[in-house]
């Protein structure tokens, strides 16, 4: 009896001091085949980064971080059921998905299992609807469009605007912010075409484009037909100045669409273009680690990682309940932690404040033109 | 009327490259009674062998020739060989059944083996416009449009004007007699599959440089060929090129003239009207069986 109480100290004196320290174990659900596979990809590759760098460093207060991917197949649907499955193993932070439509299913689960929602879509709607376990990895709509749209009316000196759209939770949502943008600015939006995911064929959308003949073209879709989009408007011969937002002059589209990208514009509020050398040390790690240059989404995933160790470290201690109160309300300094990059400030909503870059397709190559600071 | 100009081209160019698969639903059907769902991804998966081979590091010229050469090895000789030929004692339903499967083993082997995500494809034809009727039209929908016609040219030539034609279409439509007479009906299948092999490797070769590499590509493009092959008459190869020039232009005209959210509809509603006003479609034959 005396002997199996000695064990049994030894044992708890041995797990509290941290010798057989368990793993902290995140979920992550990502689009990882299906229309966001470059998405996915691009989200999962960064979380794998920046684990493999947080361990070989000793992992967070001495615990070493692992992680399960499922994928998401794009598809809101399977989004549900994956995210489902993986709250049932108790993560200590859930991580994606990228796809809006498929944030807006599964936060409610995640809410309601008190477990902390580390995500990529750029909805506006996401962090409006009082989710105290969600947050955002990039800005969200409400506070991008509105740079978007001044920068066409200012900058383009656009009076017409065409607005293309893909019609899911994602591009909805940028579509109505930025045409009340537009409208409230005083540039006229002559066609409002909505297109749908995964479609391959844009010609009579180009068409209609080319017959509205607008001063600027707003397009925001998905990388893989944001590509598309491009090569038809490059095919059809149209001239008219090309705006976007995050998803246009990514590095997948550039790759994709080749010559017809350059010229195109956006506002982004990550890439892995900007005249930061932390980010460019992380698009070095990164092409030599995958043999690609990552889009956004691969720092979406490495910053969603770096949160969760900031956050944790904070705290002094691996609490999931505690995570979500932390977070909110946090600034992170990349003083302090080099793997956030960038100094960010988290709101009550999630939303995130930090500052942005306006960029340009030059030659196959995004070019910084322009760099916004924080608001706050 | 600029704008329809430019919608009735491109329409054509997408007509065409579907005509050239619905070709092949119908020469398949005529010879060996074979419905192919997997055609969508025997369009989809040449693409990607050209990518291979240039990836290993060879010239696009030779990746092209050993697309199309590898592209009717296993989607024509070994298709033939290892799935039609073992199922068609089955009959028509556990054939069409197994090329469904078939489409979806095609799909997820890519996906598993490349990529999920879509990769650009270089084009054959020169970026640019040239002037057509006071409109500037992109080299790229000539281009395609003229492969294709001039395939669809030799492939009409060869089956009406040629010795080796006239005994495929013998063996097409009775097999038993031109056998008699002395056809080599099964070479003349195996040919057709060949034939069948190098249309959707020139297909790939012509919509993915416009639609991307991507594994789940053949989806849409297989099922808009399967319309325009209905819509013409599954059995003549006239009424399989018609129907994938009238499905590409009608899709084009819908998604500008009614509703982008409704384009996907317009064909399928085109295909109900058709079926039930001329069951045996626009320019098919009406094939009686006895019961």
């Amino acid at each position: 009896m005396k002997s199996t109480l000695m064990v049994g100290a030894l044992l708890t004196a041995i797990t509290t001091t941290g010798a057989f320290a368990q793993a902290i174990k995140l979920a992550d659900v990502a689009e990882l085949s299906g229309g966001g596979a470059t998405v996915g990809t691009n989200w999962k590759n960064g979380i794998d980064l920046a684990i493999e760098e947080i361990n070989a460093k000793g992992g967070v207060l001495g615990r070493k971080l692992e992680v399960t991917h499922a994928d998401s197949q794009s598809n809101p649907g399977v989004a549900r059921a994956q995210v489902q499955k993986a709250l049932d193993a108790e993560p200590y932070v859930l991580l994606g998905p990228g796809y809006s439509g498929s944030v807006k299913v599964t936060a409610p689960l995640a809410a309601e299992a008190g477990i902390t929602q580390i995500m990529g879509g750029e909805a506006a709607e996401l962090t409006q609807a009082g989710n105290k376990f969600l947050f955002r990895t990039s800005f969200g709509q409400q506070s991008s469009m509105p740079k978007v749209a001044k920068y066409i009316h200012d900058d383009m000196k656009a009076k017409t605007v065409a607005v293309v759209w893909v019609n899911n939770d994602f591009g909805r949502g940028g579509r109505d912010v930025v045409i009340k943008e537009l409208e409230r600015l005083g540039s006229k939006v002559v066609a409002d075409l909505s297109t749908e995911a995964g479609q391959a064929d844009f010609a009579a959308d180009v068409g209609k484009i080319k017959a509205a003949n607008p001063d600027a073209v707003f397009v925001y879709l998905n990388e893989e037909e944001s590509a598309r989009i491009l090569k038809e408007l490059k095919r059809q011969g149209v001239t008219a100045p090309l705006m976007g937002e995050t998803t246009l002059i990514g590095q997948k589209v550039i790759e994709l669409a080749g010559d017809a990208a350059n010229g195109a514009r956006g506002h982004v509020g990550l890439t892995t273009d900007a005249p930061v050398d932390l980010i460019k040390g992380f698009r070095d790690r990164f092409s030599k680690k995958y043999n690609y240059v990552p889009d956004h989404n691969g720092l979406k995933g490495y910053l969603a990682v770096y949160m969760v160790k900031a956050t944790t470290e904070k705290m002094g201690k691996v609490d999931s309940k505690a995570f979500a109160d932390t977070l909110h309300g946090l600034t992170i300094k990349a003083a302090d932690e080099p793997g956030i990059l960038m100094d960010v400030t988290f709101d009550q909503n999630g939303d995130i404040d930090r500052q942005s870059f306006l960029v340009e397709v030059v030659e196959g190559k995004q070019v910084v033109k322009q760099v916004l600071p924080k608001v706050k | 009327m600029s704008n329809l100009f430019d919608l009735l081209v491109a329409g054509l160019a997408t007509g065409a490259i579907y005509a050239l698969v619905a070709v092949g639903f119908t020469l398949l059907w005529q010879t060996s009674q074979t419905i192919n769902f997997a055609q969508g991804e025997f369009v989809m998966l040449p693409a990607f062998l050209m990518l291979a081979a240039m990836h290993a590091g060879a010239p696009f010229w030779f990746a092209i020739i050993l697309g199309i050469l590898l592209s009717m090895t296993l989607l024509g000789l070994a298709f033939k060989m290892l799935l039609v030929d073992p199922m068609m004692r089955h009959g028509v339903l556990p054939l069409a059944i197994a090329t469904m499967a078939l489409a979806i083993g095609i799909k997820e082997a890519v996906k598993q083996f490349f990529s999920a995500e879509a990769s650009s494809f270089p084009s054959i034809v020169p970026t640019g416009d040239i002037s057509i009727l006071g409109h500037a039209v992109s080299l790229q929908s000539i281009g395609v449009l003229v492969v294709a016609i001039l395939a669809v040219f030799g492939l009409t030539t060869l089956l009406n004007r040629t010795s080796l034609g006239h005994q495929m279409q013998a063996a097409a439509q009775n097999p038993t007699v031109a056998r008699i007479i002395g056809v080599p009906v099964e070479r003349m299948i195996l040919l057709t599959f060949l034939i069948n092999a190098f249309l959707v490797a020139l297909a790939s070769l012509l919509i993915t440089p416009i639609y991307l590499a991507k594994f789940s590509s053949g989806e849409v493009l297989g099922q808009a060929a399967f319309i325009a092959a209905i819509v013409g008459g599954f059995n003549q190869v006239r009424g399989a090129i018609a129907g994938g020039v009238l499905i590409g232009v009608l899709d084009n005209l819908a998604a500008a003239y009614v509703s982008t959210q409704y384009r996907a509809a317009v064909p399928m509603i085109f295909l109900i009207v058709v079926i039930l006003f001329r069951p045996q479609g626009l320019l098919g034959r009406a094939e009686e069986r006895t019961v």
